[in-house]
């Protein structure tokens, strides 16, 4: 036994199976490499829109995976990021960069105030209450005249390209390595985050919260820290894609339909692994990229039958998402003896 | 010397008295016995105790602090620790993991920890199934996890309910063993049990409840000897 306890001593602290390190650094360079072959600015598109919803999705797996609070209100708080950057922007002149910034620590503050009095509420009415914060964004800012009301914000276009105005107007790729780089960080950051106290005591809250009472957690405040960890995930992309499609309007950037995606993605790759939501984001996001060019602009309609039907799918054949077809073994840490 | 005393503790749900007028103290370092038949109250005592329900009278005493209103998790860090009746493992976490968010209760380093967790694990004699996820645990083996978690917390006072129930009887030597081993520890526990010789064998004091209230308060020997705790047991035979 004495030397059984010390042998697990040594073991190392997380999955070190050498082949998922390889595969993930692989596909790292390969993603920094991909702009280097030429490739057409629809294909560069698509990584983006991939990027951009691989964050979004981490950032609604962090509360709903990690500590079991369902959103439906999560598209709030893109928009906030997308109208702090660009109302400091177009009103005063700021960099984007510090926009996203401002966007950040908005959106935190309004996580943590909405947070307080909410989370207190039991699963289905949480859910229920961000549903109609989501929107209640959406019809205050279509009325709100200092950020263009229901038309919203043009950001002026800057002679030239620029990396402090975070606009680029001859190629896609400057873009692509702003979305890459956050994509990396934030998986990065969640990676951390899920392997520390504040994981470990989330994941606690998820599977029995009156277990993890009995362990000293204070339930509410570790359901606040992690909607505010999830809306400081959401607002950068929000910033970005606003600088990306160089306007801002309330139906798109306060869209039910974001709150939406972030969940059936993260729901079909698999809630509550750090994967699950990147498996989910590269298969529904090319689906919707192909349907709006061979269904036009009613295509919106014929993903969302798509989507329905592998959602009916998944919860009956996989519940726990596409990612549970992985071996085992490459998901859980090795079992050393 | 008190570690915790319980004074005029009453609840009632529904105008039924599921405890009444409780009061009691534990010793540092014993062994205190809760029996009881079903329904006598004694995991509301508990749930009382650590904050999970809140009390209509009385108050709790804990180390020289008034925990009579805190929540579950300032009691737990005040050095309350406790296990279910019902089992409330994190089912899709390896032991190790449900050990180490015990642990997380004093520790913040994840390898401290982790370390921590493993010597506690060790102590239980699961150290072989420490990435098994709880949920293919058996039932003593989960029981063994709880008393785990909960001294992970370094509790000055642990909780036990019904720690021998539900298991099959060659398990039951074993935990009786893993209590003993733990009073010698220095952990004062407080232990629900239906088995009525474990609790004569292992209690330095029992408290006996029945329909809400106290019946009787001793030494093994004499409760085994009280009328009221033979009755409540047995059933009064009304004389026609």
């Amino acid at each position: 036994m004495e030397s059984l306890l010390n042998h697990a001593r040594q073991e190392p602290l997380w999955n070190t199976n050498k082949r998922v390190i390889a595969v993930l650094a692989a596909a790292s360079l390969a993603l920094i490499v991909f702009p280097l072959f030429g490739p057409s600015p629809f294909y560069l598109h698509l990584m983006i829109m991939i990027f951009m919803y691989a964050v979004m999705s981490q950032s609604w797996n962090v509360i709903a995976g990690l500590s079991g609070q369902i959103s439906l209100g999560h598209g709030a708080f893109f928009g906030i990021g997308a109208y702090s950057s660009s109302v400091l922007y177009v009103h005063y002149g700021i960099t984007p960069w510090l926009g996203i910034l401002v966007g950040i620590v908005l959106a935190a503050m309004i996580a943590i105030s909405i947070g307080i009095p909410m989370l207190r509420l039991s699963g289905h009415y949480f859910a229920i209450a961000t549903l109609l914060i989501g929107i209640s964004f959406q019809v205050v800012f279509q009325r709100w005249e200092m950020v263009g009301a229901a038309s919203g914000l043009w950001i002026p276009l800057t002679e030239e390209s620029s990396w402090l105005a975070l606009q680029f107007h001859d190629s896609k790729t400057p873009y692509y390595y702003l979305f890459l780089g956050f994509f990396i960080v934030t998986y990065l950051l969640v990676w951390r985050l899920s392997n520390s106290k504040i994981g470990f005591r989330l994941r606690a809250v998820r599977d029995d919260y009156q277990a993890a009472s009995s362990l000293g957690i204070d339930i509410s405040k570790y359901k606040i820290i992690a909607y505010a960890i999830s809306a400081i995930i959401m607002a950068p992309m929000g910033s970005l894609f606003a600088q990306y499609i160089l306007i801002v309007d309330p139906d798109r950037m306060f869209s039910l339909e974001i709150s939406i995606m972030v969940l059936l993605m993260t729901v079909l790759g698999g809630i509550g692994n750090i994967w699950g939501p990147l498996i989910g984001v590269a298969i529904l996001i090319p689906v919707s990229e192909y349907t709006r060019i061979y269904f036009g602009g009613t295509g919106g309609a014929v993903d969302l039958i798509f989507y329905g039907l592998i959602l009916m799918l998944i919860c009956i054949f996989r519940p726990a998402g596409l990612i549970s077809l992985l071996p085992k073994h490459l998901l859980e840490r090795e079992k050393q003896r | 010397m008190n570690i915790l005393s319980v004074e005029g503790l009453g609840i009632s749900f529904g105008g039924i008295h599921a405890n009444r007028d409780i009061s009691f103290n534990i010793d540092q370092g014993e062994i205190l016995g809760i029996i009881g038949p079903n329904g006598a109250g004694k995991s509301t005592l508990f749930d009382l105790i650590t904050g999970y329900t809140r009390a209509d009278t009385g108050k709790v005493i804990f180390d020289g602090n008034n925990i009579t209103r805190l929540r579950p998790d300032k009691i737990s860090n005040l050095g309350i620790g406790r296990t279910f009746q019902k089992l409330k493992p994190f089912a899709d976490l390896t032991l190790l993991e449900n050990v180490m968010i015990g642990a997380f209760a004093r520790e913040n380093d994840i390898k401290t920890a982790r370390d921590k967790a493993l010597e506690i694990i060790d102590f239980v004699d699961l150290i072989e199934k420490r990435h098994h996820f709880a949920r293919e645990l058996s039932t003593g083996q989960r029981k063994r996890l709880e008393l785990a978690r909960a001294m992970a917390t370094e509790p000055k006072l642990l909780l036990m309910d019904e720690v021998t129930g539900g298991v099959d009887q060659k398990t039951i030597p074993g935990l009786v063993e893993l209590i003993q081993k733990m009073k010698a520890s220095g952990v004062t526990i407080a232990t629900i049990e239906h088995n009525i010789n474990i609790i004569m064998e292992i209690s330095d004091n029992i408290l006996a409840l029945d329909q809400g209230q106290k019946i009787a308060y001793g030494k093994p020997k004499d409760i085994q000897l009280n009328e009221q705790v033979i009755d409540a047991y047995l059933g009064r035979v009304d004389v026609a």
